[in-house]
């Protein structure tokens, strides 16, 4: 038993970006909309604020 | 083919511009600076797990090199980066333990089963691999897996965490660092047969570029460039979306954690470089005349594998605090231990990794009728 798996690369990239938009779209109904006055300096370095912390190497 | 190049070039404009009116400039800076990594990336062939084949089997060391000048070249500016705004910057810095062994030993052997690293994974997917898209899938299920038991694997024995620039002071530990990656180069050359020992001029580019777009990175972001964080917030959205209730997780309840899971994913570092990433990919993919070749067809059960080989990606780079970017690149150029552990963690799961993946991707065969031979 096997599949056919001779999709063009393009198709394939247009449904990563498929995905990549399905996950924006799905915390957008379901997150706290972003507040345009309370958005962080363009730069961490300079802005006197600690990141986050969210980070891989992160427990 | 100069038309469909500028609608490319529109497309990553609008992207950034996207980023800025929905989350502010820091969004719209991580997102050009990720999809700058995919440029780089794909466009200029950098990559992790194909040069850690290549360096055992080919006796190849000329992408390896390129990673360890990049990563040199990074920590270079990084760490004194670091050492003059603790405040405001962090290091890509974890503990070691016998979790995180285990999580970078099993990354480096699933990575050459899909070759894809984190990086790769999602330029694959973005450059139109049905391979690299099939693991991400697992790759987000699998990361996101690893966050509901990391607290079990760090408690089977952790040390502290431990910086070489802890270890011997600020400049000791650039020092120390690049003396180190200056020794796995050195060996990785010496064993590579004549002709495959110095990076070409595109890969000392590729190797530069990568390190402005780290450097930036840190500098907007606070924090080093990663993956895997993104993709596991990616997972936590999607089981919430569910029915999922993730508050009651260890991980998910630490107040940085929390606040990620009920904030916009476009206010989350890592998810808008990873983004980037995998668009920048795509125009990549779409700027060549003509695309590589679609992926060889594979039987049902090696697909299976596939995405199975995703969901170990995702889960043991979790227990690794990070993958090949997280853990190897920004680790290392952070002056984390636990960075250098990593590497050579992978580097012996990887060398099994090489020996498994034909055992277990198996190319369909095409009858006579199918017309292909």
């Amino acid at each position: 038993m096997s599949v056919q798996a001779s999709s063009s690369r393009p198709l394939v990239g247009l449904a990563a970006l498929v995905l990549v938009a399905a996950i924006i779209s799905l915390d957008a109904l379901r997150s706290e909309p972003v507040d345009p006055f309370a958005v962080p300096p363009p730069a961490a370095l300079g802005s006197g604020q600690a990141p986050a912390g969210a980070h891989c190497s992160a427990g | 083919m100069l038309s469909r190049r500028l609608t490319l070039f529109a497309v990553g404009l609008a992207l950034v511009a996207a980023a800025f009116s929905w989350a502010g400039p820091r969004a719209a800076f991580l997102v050009a600076i990720g999809l700058g990594f995919g440029l780089v990336l794909e466009g200029l062939r950098f990559g992790f797990a194909g040069p850690w084949r290549t360096v055992v089997t080919d006796r190849d060391a000329r992408g390896l090199v390129a990673q360890l000048l990049a990563i040199g070249a990074t920590a270079a500016l990084a760490l004194p980066l670091l050492a003059a705004a603790p405040g405001e910057l962090a290091g890509a810095h974890a503990p070691v333990g016998f979790g995180m062994i285990l999580g970078a030993f099993v990354f480096g052997m699933a990575m050459q089963v899909v070759m894809g690293c984190g990086s790769g994974t999602l330029i694959n997917a973005g450059s139109g691999n049905l391979v690299g898209l099939v693991a991400l899938v697992g790759f987000i299920a699998g990361s996101f897996a690893g966050t509901l038991h990391l607290d079990f694997w760090t408690g089977l024995g952790t040390l502290p965490v431990i910086t070489l620039q802890g270890f011997a002071g600020n400049g000791g530990g650039l020092v120390l660092t690049l003396a180190a990656l200056g020794l796995v180069g050195y060996a990785a050359i010496r064993r590579a047969d004549p002709g495959k020992r110095l990076p070409p001029l595109r890969l000392w580019v590729a190797a530069g570029l990568i390190a402005a777009l780290a450097l930036l990175n840190l500098i907007v972001a606070g924090q080093p460039w990663g993956i895997v964080y993104g993709l596991g917030l990616w997972g936590a959205k999607v089981a919430e979306a569910g029915g999922a209730d993730l508050v009651a997780t260890a991980y998910w309840a630490s107040p940085a954690n929390a606040e990620r899971l009920s904030a916009s994913i476009l206010t989350d570092v890592t998810s808008l470089t990873n983004i980037g990433l995998i668009v920048g990919a795509f125009l990549a993919m779409r700027w060549r005349s003509s695309p590589d070749a679609p992926t060889a067809a594979l039987t049902v059960p090696s697909w299976v594998f596939v995405l199975v080989a995703g969901i170990v990606l995702g889960y043991s780079a979790r227990m690794a605090f990070g993958c090949n970017v997280g853990a190897f690149f920004s680790g290392i150029s952070t002056g984390s231990l636990h960075g250098w552990v990593w590497f050579a963690a992978a580097f012996v799961g990887s060398f099994l990794g090489l020996r498994l993946r034909p055992l277990v991707l198996v190319p369909r065969k095409f009858t006579q009728a199918e017309g292909v031979a």
